[in-house]
């Protein structure tokens, strides 16, 4: 957030004027989930449960969306096959 | 001010033999109004009685919610309003400050809820009767405060508050304060409106007003609309609450201004208006005397006045209609050339004086010449202030003129020591 | 974000996820309720936008997430005070695709009975260009076991058409790991903490949900977000039936209960198996019925897992399974299992 509007900019009745999908979770995250598609059944189940609704279905395979991702695990850990890995974020050293 | 013809004149307006509290629910009857959550406490029971026989009879469209308390009934008029209905609701004394937390968020929404106050003192110990103190208690909170002086203007400024606060320039919740048993169950022959001259006065059901923003292209309407979702009451860090409140600050800015229209144009379709709608004096452009005073009192001051202006006395009398917000700056305008100015206060804010003593005080702060105050604590729990005990207020003024000697600058007017 | 292409209705293609829930005046109809996954993954979006800051984890926005997808058509949604509250709606930003509401904290349910009356009232008078709006509140147990019971009860008895979801992570989680009403005994929290004289919380949770029943609303029920399936399906008749609906939902918390954060299912599914948190429904005309994992372990009592497995998982019971506390941990069992057998000879459809 880089300019803060004043008050004669904001909106009457004080309304949230802002999606929060402008807001990028995904820098909270210390691990990251990647998918293995040879594994995966597509069972949505990591679809389905994703908190932050970072797991995309595009129609063809699952894809994870890193902007939003906080790296909980539980895609991984729910996934019946074992289809998702949980990776550090960062690189060591 | 203009004289002119009502549109609707006496002899075409119902009469009508009711209390202050029935002159209430006629008016909110006749307001269209499309939610109602209530909850009973002396002496405000009779409104939502009265309201609840016009419901059980399919005589308005309204939905009563007959709500578990205070704090629900307000917490319900937002609900309401936020989805884009007239919502109302009554209360007194201590069901007032059950729901204080919620004025605040009703303010703040900027929701036009309405609210009817039957002025009643706060426990302990608990007593039924009439006091200030607990509309004083909600000063703070952003609503709009109007005191009416009889069962007339209990039904006149019930309807006009719906008016003023749907304002596009307002957009702030009304509170209408009747005083308890005084008016609320006092009988008085009224004259009311007929249904239609009430509706176009309101012009119809509510209107929502619009709101910009980002995510939509045009100004969508500010209620809970499935078609345009919005977010109402979200969490403000200490990076936007601040603004948030600027908006609640102009708004009351506004206020004076639709206050007086809504008065002028009552007076156009009724024959009656009170005052300029903000301050209704009597004798103060030549006294030196001038007591101020807000609610029903003010009928009894008003006579005592006359009275002593006829023993050629030169003392006058303003009654403060619309105590918030407050009008500073049209009080000292009428106080500046006055000598000594009683200022009587029907509660106290303890450990200090009275609450309207402290905003007239502020008034005339700035002067280079000002009045010398006195502070009248009067009527607490539902102490009669009668003609002798005002009359005997007036002679203190006249000898503090007299003398220029104020003994005591708070007193306690009609309290066995 | 990457494209997305997906089937045209009611999601068209490129646009971005809000947009399905934007329902023009005049719309009508009924959303389907889609059981299966694929089919879910295709046409539902939820009504909770990702950016929201609740924490990596945390099965409250799954909660909602689920229960969006069991909408009907045009829903207003009202939220205490709370986790799910603050979180997503930090100001400017909103993660709420529906009209959305917070007034205060013990209100949500005279706030949602305002709204509904609202609705009633706008429908009465031709200005609603709906057939139907349906009502949503979601609060936590906060909200509702402690300070929100009048509200909520208050509502119940007036039989508002609307559902009441309680999202129960078992402590005042928000204002930082304070008990409530629904704290389960002998847990820890910051206001009922492990010490050397009292060992977490000594009273039991409050039934909230038998609380309900005894009100004798048309619709209550039990859920977790692991049995995705099963709430789903509750929350839409929740939302069908006409009056007040209740479900509470267990809804774990990392931070509070200290647990791992990938965890939130498993001890959603160890709380079921354990009949810590059984899963049924009542309705006035059915009694009692259990449901899925809870039907299955009355039907074949081998499954009931030991409180130890529930327990085990979680830092706030961690003093349990000290050898000095065993007693304390069978006091646990013994009250899990007679509360089980209540159930168990409440239930209509439970085994004789």
């Amino acid at each position: 957030m880089s300019q803060l509007r004043g008050w004669k900019e904001l909106p009457l009745g004080a309304v949230a004027f802002r999606l929060s999908t402008d807001y990028k979770t995904g820098d909270w995250r210390a691990l990251k989930p990647v998918v293995d598609h040879n594994k995966c059944v597509k069972c949505m189940l990591c679809w389905i449960f994703c908190p932050d609704m970072a797991v995309i279905w595009d129609g063809e395979k699952i894809v994870i969306n890193y902007d939003y991702c906080k790296g909980c695990g539980i895609c991984a850990h729910e996934c019946p096959v074992k289809a998702i890995q949980m990776v550090p974020e960062f690189e060591e050293g | 001010m203009a004289v002119v013809t009502p549109k609707v004149p006496p002899e075409k307006q119902t009469l009508l033999n009711v209390n202050g509290d029935e002159a209430v629910a006629w008016a909110v009857k006749q307001s269209l109004v499309d939610v109602v959550a209530a909850y009973p406490i002396t002496p405000q029971t009779i409104i939502v009685e009265k309201f609840s026989e016009f419901v059980a009879n399919g005589e308005v469209h309204t939905e009563f919610i007959a709500v578990e308390s205070e704090h629900s009934a307000m917490s319900a008029c937002v609900g309401a309003a936020a989805a884009g209905a007239r919502a109302f609701t009554a209360t007194a004394a201590n069901g007032l400050a059950l729901m204080w937390e919620i004025l605040y968020i009703a303010a703040s929404l900027r929701l036009p809820i309405v609210l009817a106050v039957v002025n009643r003192a706060l426990s302990a110990p608990i007593n039924i009767h009439c006091d200030h103190n607990d509309a004083y208690g909600m000063r703070d909170s952003g609503w709009v405060q109007l005191f009416v002086e009889n069962v007339q203007e209990a039904y006149d400024t019930t309807i006009q508050a719906f008016k003023i606060a749907e304002d596009e320039r307002v957009l702030l919740p009304v509170a209408v304060n009747l005083d308890g048993f005084f008016l609320s169950h006092t009988l008085e022959n009224i004259r009311i409106l007929p249904d239609k001259v009430v509706h176009e006065f309101l012009g119809g059901y509510r209107k929502i007003p619009k709101v910009k923003v980002d995510y939509f292209d045009e100004e969508v309407p500010l209620t809970l609309n499935p078609a345009k979702p919005l977010t109402f009451g979200p969490l403000d860090l200490y990076d936007y609450y601040f603004e948030h409140k600027m908006h609640q600050v102009e708004a009351m800015k506004n206020v004076p201004e639709v206050v007086r229209e809504v008065n002028e144009k009552w007076y156009e379709i009724s024959g009656r208006r009170y005052g300029d709608g903000i301050l209704d004096t009597y004798g103060v452009e030549d006294a030196d005397i001038i007591v101020t005073v807000l609610g029903s009192t003010a009928g009894t001051v008003r006579y005592v006045v006359k009275k002593l202006r006829r023993e050629g006395k030169k003392v006058g009398m303003i009654r403060i209609r619309m105590f918030r917000p407050f009008p500073h700056k049209e009080i000292a305008e009428i106080l500046k050339n006055a000598k000594v100015v009683g200022v009587m206060d029907r509660g106290i804010s303890f450990g200090s004086y009275g609450q309207s003593f402290l905003d007239i005080n502020a008034s005339l702060y700035d002067l280079k010449e000002r009045p010398i105050l006195v502070n009248y604590i009067y009527g607490l729990g539902g102490r009669d202030a009668s003609p002798e005990l005002i009359e005997k207020m007036f002679k203190e003024l006249l000898e503090i003129a007299e003398t220029g000697v104020v003994k005591e600058k708070i007193r306690f007017l009609g309290v066995r020591e | 974000m990457p494209a997305q292409t997906l089937p045209q209705v009611p999601i068209k293609k490129g646009e971005p996820a809000y947009k399905l829930w934007l329902f023009e005046p005049g719309w009508k109809g009924e959303l389907p309720l889609i059981t299966n996954p694929r089919e879910l993954a295709e046409k539902k979006r939820p009504a909770l936008l990702p950016g929201h800051r609740l924490c990596a984890g945390c099965a409250a926005p799954i909660i909602v997430k689920l229960a969006s997808f069991a909408f009907r058509g045009p829903t207003i949604v009202v939220t205490a005070t709370g986790c799910l509250e603050v979180a997503t709606t930090i100001f400017p930003y909103t993660s709420w695709a529906v009209p959305w509401i917070h007034n205060a904290f013990e209100n949500s349910a005279a706030t949602g009975s305002g709204v509904e009356a609202a609705l009633k009232a706008l429908k009465k008078t031709g200005r609603l260009p709906y057939d139907h709006v349906d009502v949503v509140v979601f609060a936590g147990d906060g909200g509702t076991y402690d300070i929100g019971i009048q509200a909520l009860s208050g509502a119940a008895e007036r039989g508002h058409d609307f559902l009441y979801i309680l999202y129960d992570n078992e402590a005042y989680m928000n204002t930082g790991i304070q008990r409530s009403g629904g704290t389960p005994k002998y847990a820890w929290t910051t206001t009922s903490p492990v010490g050397k004289v009292l060992p977490g919380k000594m009273q039991h949770k409050k039934p909230i949900a038998e609380i309900m029943v005894a009100h004798r609303i048309p619709y209550v029920a039990t859920g977790t977000p692991a049995h995705w399936l099963d709430f789903i399906k509750k929350v839409r008749k929740g939302i069908e039936v006409d009056g007040p609906a209740f479900i509470h939902a267990l809804s774990s918390c990392n931070r509070g209960w200290r647990h791992d954060l990938h965890l939130t299912l498993e001890i959603s599914r160890r709380a079921v198996d354990t009949c810590y948190f059984p899963l049924w429904e009542w309705t006035p005309e059915t009694g009692y019925m259990l449901t899925d994992r809870s039907l299955a372990i009355a039907r074949n009592p081998k499954l009931k897992q030991p409180i130890e497995k529930f327990v085990e998982l979680q830092g706030r019971f961690r003093h349990l399974l000290k050898p000095e506390n065993r007693h304390l941990l069978k006091e646990l069992q013994e009250y899990v299992d007679q509360v089980w057998e209540d159930l168990l000879n409440r239930a209509s459809n439970a085994p004789r």
